[in-house]
């Protein structure tokens, strides 16, 4: 594979600048809370910056090529190197992440979570933001792997810590479910390593050589990366972890574990086992596209049964990861630019609902759906944001959901390397159908929450109801008001909570979500332009060896 | 970097600015959308202004596109002589012969698109797509949007969410705009799931109320049931087509004329194009509200009545049958309706148009009567469609959006200013046409027009598919569209009795059985339910739920401005029957002289004769524009793009020539009849014209007055002198009694949807899957994680005790006692983050290492 290695310094830096802000916060006074929040975002902003003068900097013409490639040593005993580079598949999460952690940490300072301590709290995030990074442009087995694992800590703490009621169960189970599919990837890793008697862990020369491993052996390597990627992705039935960990982690947990943690798994995929082991992956292929359809249909029906919001987003998930999953088992060009992009879509939806769900909960105190009802009269703002995100989730062409799912299901039609076309269209259609359920429970979610009027137990409590009686805005404009209404809004004013429409920092956090959304769903050609080509290079060198 | 691809004009056909820039006429309602979105509330009319105007503008250019459609074509015409002559004229298309033996050449649409997404390196567009069909319709849509936008300034004033209600009315016409001029498959996806966004938040719109947001839902999510077949049509058709268009084309399995060109290609085989014309008619199925799938279209009358005569005119159901009517030719084919294939489309129309006029007969509710009209003329035109009467369902669908808006606009002027907010014709109309006679007359000239009394517009077109249908060789199907005309008749002529005519009941007698206090919009639809006590328990929870919420419930000041809370019922004072403001009449009026006059758009030359006039060839202005004509198209080997890529074909004159020898023989080749001959490709089937004859004219005519005649009969009889034989005939006779109930339940289709097929999946199904997912898979993880745990204390308590150092210490710590391990971790001491973390990580190496050496 051929790099550039212009401004190499460039991912280094925005790998490892979190840390040097998470140090500066080590010495900084706990109590402090402000400070210690401004450096925070400071910090995070700073990675920001560094990422999109990664962006203006990275050569679109070439984004097959990896881009600001340094190959150093690093651990000369067991031959792993520090090569790290970025290309056309690894750009968008890699700036995606920045972009996260950056308006979490923002959210966060005025949504600390119960537990307090921003500082251990901050400080996580930034490791988190290092591991992630890391995961994106590591270009060595050894690397990633360390990465990989990086981020596991800081969100274990994350959920143990700051989490709901279980959290501690859900936070182990977390920890050890992943940790059990490392293990075995690990062995995967170094069974590759030893197979190709490769000379380094260099991505470049497993892809070379991994071809050349017999079919048996590819198939057992590639079996322990399948268990490896297939619990952080999740994919059924090794998802269980995933409903109890966003469920009881902190909002900012669930929204970059959404948004980033969750495709590792499918990058992991994408980057290294289906290219190393070409003939492991078509082995595995029609497996992994049945559970990915099971999944569809399998988390559909499980968010189905929720009677808790969060949950069923949580859930949700299962379903939309499933798509992905479904577009790379094709091993097409298509299905795995469908796959990427539905990374990213999912990354900002799923992030978008989980920030509302928090927020939804950090007013009314409760998530079940039950007990919720018109959210559009209390909360108006959040309530059509509710309702963008979900429209955004069930796949509505015109927003980003569409274009990870619509080109992963048609790929599902053609599958590549003389996949079974059956069993492959069959998957197609179950997939097609599962869209129609995720319209239900999305639909069926808005329609109890947002429509209808408030329960008893939450009626009269929010300021929109009340400002309803002073103008047509939250400001209260001096447009023409009826005097009687505010007179009996005025009545039960002050007996209660408050319960406020979207706040300044929601906002500010928010809007680069759904401006995305809809900038993405508008024109997708903006992400497809940089993957395609990597992601054409990247089947091509299947194909020499499938054939 | 929006590299433009402008598909210029050919050297002799003439093009124009309109024509190039008509993905304006879409764009332009969508930012009128984020404007009102944004700022409409701050507006001086509260952004119905930003509405209007966007539509307004949007019907200039399209009409704009119009006129210089029809001057290309002119222009093809009239340059056709030199061509003949052999001059390379360099009139892009081929030449073919009419029946008059002029030559006529394909017109070429005008195409312009941007790059909006690739993959695999194939670049896919967003543009405009501008022919005849699309041209027809992006005016349709743009002048009644603008329209029913007119009539809403008045009939939603003062409406709690009147900014959201014309941003939502915008931007279902941008959707319906999108889709009319889409030149791929995914683009018309795009605006045809824009338009079911809509629909959800135009059918919701009063969403306090559970009934509206149910019926919102049923909308959205049967429409999506069926969308599951597109999605898998484009697929098939993508996968079968890209091929073809990549090396001929030089486009992509996405483009509608590559889709065209490759189905009547002979390319493809039979198995892909009947998979993929199967799956895309299930969509039209759901989108257009055909039998089995149009149970959510009366419920979608939940929404305020402008959205219902939009919705019911020219977008959204519509949908269904343009997209039947864009990618005819695969259905053509897949159908094999070139040889009178008994289509789906066909069957499905034909069912249809039955089944849901019988319906109409049994509702109360003028809407519901009128929605399920619609229901009945949409299976018209898929039966014209699926029986290869493409221009004569193109043709309906233009009469029936004026005449069906119409109708709809004036049973909102009913609610409006006759029954006091009811649609209720038994218990709240009767008489009105003294109070309002101008709604009246514009009800009656549409009601003819429905009907299809010459001359009135839906006789043209209507009579132009049943023609067809029968000369076409469906006999059956011609029959069956006579007993739906029939039953047209009858089922508007109760309806038109009912609120018009007898004595003044309820509301339009002044008396309100509502206190005036209540929330007019939420309510307004509650009556709905329930036909029998029997069947109470049978009905969907939400909707019996809906019918016993007390008006009074509602919060409807909630939201929105107070300033305009009050109802605008409040301006009228006395509350009784009169005719509605001239913002109101004004569209209705209008759209009643289209109701009478469109249809002369494209009247038969024979029926033209039938009323005295020799009208000629010439008037029959669709065919002459609208219609693609079917003759190959040259494809050139050096292929720049898209719209470059097709050459002068100078074997045309050829077939011209043939053609003009012998008419009917014409019809054996061609287009869709056999395999266009090697380096060329067909953009439209050779379909074919029914001669009419004046005694089927006769006929059709015949059984509408027909069908006058026993309703007018029925309804003196039952309503007004109330027979004795009549009256009461549900009670006394089972049989009677047993047809109504299943009429009024719907065919109990909404039953077996609702409490069968929903709920089981939504309960049962998903419980049961959770119950799995709670007990057998994560039963399995706890198992696994408990017994590891055990192990572990026994591996600890009996061997590593001994060896313990202060790592394991550490990790133990984090392993087996987290809950007291995390305590001080609250504590928030940043060193005992430290210890813990490189403890847990080297708990992580130990089992890795352990791991690796076995």
């Amino acid at each position: 594979m051929e790099t550039l290695t212009d401004n190499n310094w460039l991912l280094t830096v925005g790998a490892f600048l979190p840390l040097v802000g998470a140090l500066v916060m080590m010495f900084w006074p706990k109590d402090d809370e402000s400070g210690v929040k401004t450096i925070g975002i400071a910090t995070a902003g700073a990675t920001l910056l560094v990422g999109i003068y990664t962006l203006i900097k990275f050569d679109y013409g070439q984004s097959e090529k990896l881009q600001f490639a340094v190959d150093a040593e690093w651990i000369e005993v067991i031959r792993s190197g520090y090569t790290i580079g970025l290309d056309g598949i690894s750009l968008p999460l890699y700036f995606l992440s920045m972009c996260v952690t950056f308006l979490v940490m923002i959210y966060t300072w005025d949504n600390m979570p119960d537990a307090g301590n921003p500082k251990a709290f901050y400080i996580l995030m930034l490791v988190l933001q290092t591991g992630m990074a890391g995961t994106f442009i590591a270009q060595d087995l050894i690397l990633f792997f360390v990465f990989f694992e990086v981020v596991l800590l800081p969100m274990y703490f994350m959920i143990g810590v700051w989490g709901g009621e279980q959290r501690q169960y859900a936070s182990l189970k977390f920890f050890l479910y992943t940790m059990f599919g490392s293990a075995f990837m690990l062995v995967a890793f170094l069974a590759l390593f030893f197979q190709t008697g490769a000379e380094s862990f260099g991505f470049a020369t497993l892809i070379d050589l991994g071809a050349s491993i017999d079919r048996d052996v590819q198939v057992w390597i590639f079996a322990g990366m399948f268990l490896g990627f297939a619990v952080k992705v999740p994919m059924f039935p090794f998802h269980t972890w995933l409903p109890d960990a966003h469920t009881q982690a902190p909002t900012q947990g669930s929204v970059i574990l959404a948004a980033i943690l969750l495709k590792l798994g499918t990058y992991g995929f994408v980057r290294i086992a289906i290219p190393m082991l070409p003939e492991g992956a078509k082995a595995w292929a029609p497996a992994i596209g049945i559970l990915a359809v099971i999944g569809i249909i399998y988390g559909s029906l499980g968010c189905l049964a929720q009677t808790d919001m969060k949950r069923l987003i949580a859930f949700s998930s299962v379903a939309h990861m499933g798509f992905v999953m479904l577009g790379i088992s094709t091993l097409t060009t298509f299905g795995i630019n469908a796959a990427l992009f539905g990374m990213v879509a999912h990354g900002l939806i799923t992030g978008m609902l989980f920030f509302v769900a928090g927020s939804v909960k950090h007013r009314f105190h409760t998530l079940e759906i039950r007990r919720l009802g018109g959210l559009l009269i209390q909360m108006p703002k959040m309530g059509w944001i509710l309702g963008f995100a979900s429209m955004a989730s069930l796949g509505l062409p015109g927003l980003a959901g569409f274009w990870g799912e619509f080109p992963a299901i048609l790929s599902a039609y053609n599958p590549n390397f003389g996949l079974s076309e059956p069993l492959f269209r069959t998957l197609m259609v179950i997939a097609a159908i599962g869209t129609v359920l995720a319209a239900a429970y999305l639909l069926w979610l808005y329609q109890r929450t947002a429509f209808g009027v408030p329960s008893d137990e939450f009626k009269g409590h929010s300021t929109a109801e009340i400002d309803a009686g002073h103008g047509a805005d939250d400001h209260g404009q001096a447009m023409a008001h009826s005097l009687s209404s505010a007179a009996n809004a005025d009545a039960d004013t002050h007996e209660h909570e408050e319960i406020k429409d979207v706040q300044l920092t929601e906002w500010i956090a928010w809007t680069p979500f759904l401006v995305a959304i809809v900038v993405f769903g508008v024109y997708p050609q903006l992400m497809f332009k940089v993957m395609d080509p990597a992601v054409q290079a990247m089947v091509e060198t299947l194909g020499k060896s499938l054939g | 970097m929006l590299a433009v691809e402008d598909t210029h004009a050919a050297l002799e056909l003439s093009s124009g600015w309109f024509l190039e820039n008509a993905w304006l006429i879409a764009l332009i309602p969508a930012i009128g959308f984020a404007l009102i979105i944004g700022f409409g509330k701050k507006m001086p009319m509260k952004g119905s202004e930003v509405g209007l105007a966007s539509m307004a503008a949007s019907l200039v250019i399209a009409t704009g596109a119009g006129i210089q459609w029809m001057q290309r074509t002119d222009s093809a015409s009239h340059g056709d002589a030199e061509a003949i002559g052999g001059a390379f004229s360099g009139v892009r298309g081929a030449l073919s012969a009419s029946e008059s033996g002029q030559v006529e050449p394909y017109i070429e649409p005008v195409v312009t698109q941007w790059v909006w997404w690739q993959n695999s390196g194939l670049e896919f567009g967003l543009g405009s797509h501008i022919d005849g069909l699309s041209v027809l319709l992006l005016c349709l849509v743009a002048f009644i949007s603008l329209l029913v936008q007119v009539f809403s300034l008045d009939y939603v004033r003062g409406d709690r969410r009147y900014t959201h209600f014309f941003a939502a009315l915008t931007l279902f016409s941008s959707g319906m705009l999108v889709m009319v001029m889409s030149s791929n498959m995914v683009q018309l996806i795009l605006g045809w799931e824009i338009m079911g966004l809509c629909s959800f938040m135009l059918i919701g719109h009063w969403w306090e109320d559970a009934y509206n947001s149910h019926s919102a839902l049923k909308a959205f999510f049967t429409v999506r049931v069926g969308d599951v077949g597109l999605l898998v049509g484009t697929a098939i058709l993508f996968f079968g087509a890209n091929d073809f268009a990549v090396a001929n084309l030089d486009s992509n399995g996405f483009d509608i004329r590559a889709i065209q060109a490759w189905a009547l290609s002979g390319e493809g085989s039979s198995w892909t194009l009947i998979m993929a014309s199967s799956a895309l008619f299930i969509a039209a199925i759901g989108k257009s509200g055909q039998f089995p799938l149009h149970t959510w279209l009366p419920d979608a009358m939940a929404g305020p009545t402008p959205v219902s005569s939009l919705l019911h005119s020219s977008t959204m159901v519509v949908a269904g049958v343009f997209l039947v009517a864009r990618i005819y030719p695969v259905f053509w084919e897949g159908f094999n309706i070139a040889n009178g294939g008994v289509s789906f489309i066909a069957v499905i129309g034909g069912i249809t148009i039955v089944v849901a006029a019988l319906l109409a007969f049994v509702q109360d509710d003028i809407k519901k009567v009128l929605a399920y009209s619609t229901v009945s003329q949409l299976g018209y035109m898929m039966l014209g469609l699926g029986t290869g009467a493409w221009l004569p369902a193109v043709f309906h669908v233009f009469t029936h959006a004026f005449f069906k808006c119409c109708l709809f606009l004036a049973a909102g002027s009913i609610s409006h200013s006759g029954s006091h907010h009811s649609f209720d014709m038994k218990k709240d109309m009767g008489g009105l046409r003294k109070f309002m006679p101008v709604t009246f007359g514009a009800w009656c000239v549409s009601t003819l027009a429905l009907t299809g009394v010459i001359p009135f517009a839906g006789f043209w077109s209507k009579d132009e598919i049943i023609d067809n249908v029968g000369a076409n060789g469906y006999t059956f199907l011609f029959w069956v569209g006579l007993v739906g005309a029939a039953l047209t008749a009858m089922y508007m002529t109760r309806a038109t009795y009912l609120t018009f005519f007898g004595e003044p009941r309820g509301a339009a007698a002044g008396i309100h059985h509502d206190d005036a206090g209540h929330d007019e919009y939420a309510t307004e639809f509650r009556e709905v339910v329930i036909s029998s006590t029997d069947l109470v328990a049978a009905l969907p929870k939400s909707l019996s739920a809906a019918a016993n919420v007390p008006g009074d419930d509602i919060e409807h000041d909630a939201e929105g401005d107070p300033a305009h809370g009050g109802h605008h019922a409040d301006e009228h004072d006395d509350h009784g029957p009169h005719e509605s403001g001239k913002l109101i009449l004004f569209p209705i009026v209008i759209l009643a002289f289209l109701a009478l006059t469109s249809g002369f758009v494209n009247p038969t030359p024979l029926a033209g004769d039938a009323l005295g006039a020799n009208l000629g060839e010439g008037v029959e202005l669709l065919k002459k524009y609208v219609e693609p004509r079917y003759e190959p198209v040259a494809i050139g080997e050096a292929a720049g793009h898209a719209g470059e890529s097709i050459q002068l074909l100078e074997l045309a004159p050829l077939s011209a020539a043939e053609a003009g020898a012998d008419g009917k023989d014409a019809y054996a080749t061609g287009c869709g009849r056999s395999t266009p001959e090697p380096g060329t490709v067909c953009f439209f089937p050779k379909v074919k014209h029914a001669v009419p004859e004046l005694s089927k004219i006769l006929l059709s005519l015949g059984v509408v007055a027909l069908g006058y005649a026993a309703a007018i009969g029925f309804c003196m009889a039952f309503y007004k002198n109330k027979n004795p034989r009549l009256v009461g005939l549900t009670e006394r006779s089972r049989i009677a009694r047993g047809g109504y109930l299943f009429l009024k339940n719907k065919y109990y289709l909404d039953v077996l949807y609702q409490n069968v097929f929903v709920y089981f999946v939504s309960r049962p199904l998903a419980k049961a899957t959770y119950w799995v997912n709670q007990n057998v898979i994560d039963g399995v993880v706890n198992g696994v994680g408990t017994s590891g745990k055990k192990a572990g204390n026994w591996v600890y308590n009996n061997i590593d005790q001994k060896i313990v150092d202060g790592a394991v210490n550490a990790s133990g710590t984090v392993a087996s006692e987290t809950g007291h391990g995390l305590q001080p971790v609250q504590s928030g001491k940043v060193n005992q983050y430290g210890a813990l973390l490189f403890g847990a990580a080297t708990v992580g190496a130990i089992v890795l290492v352990i791991l690796n050496v076995s």
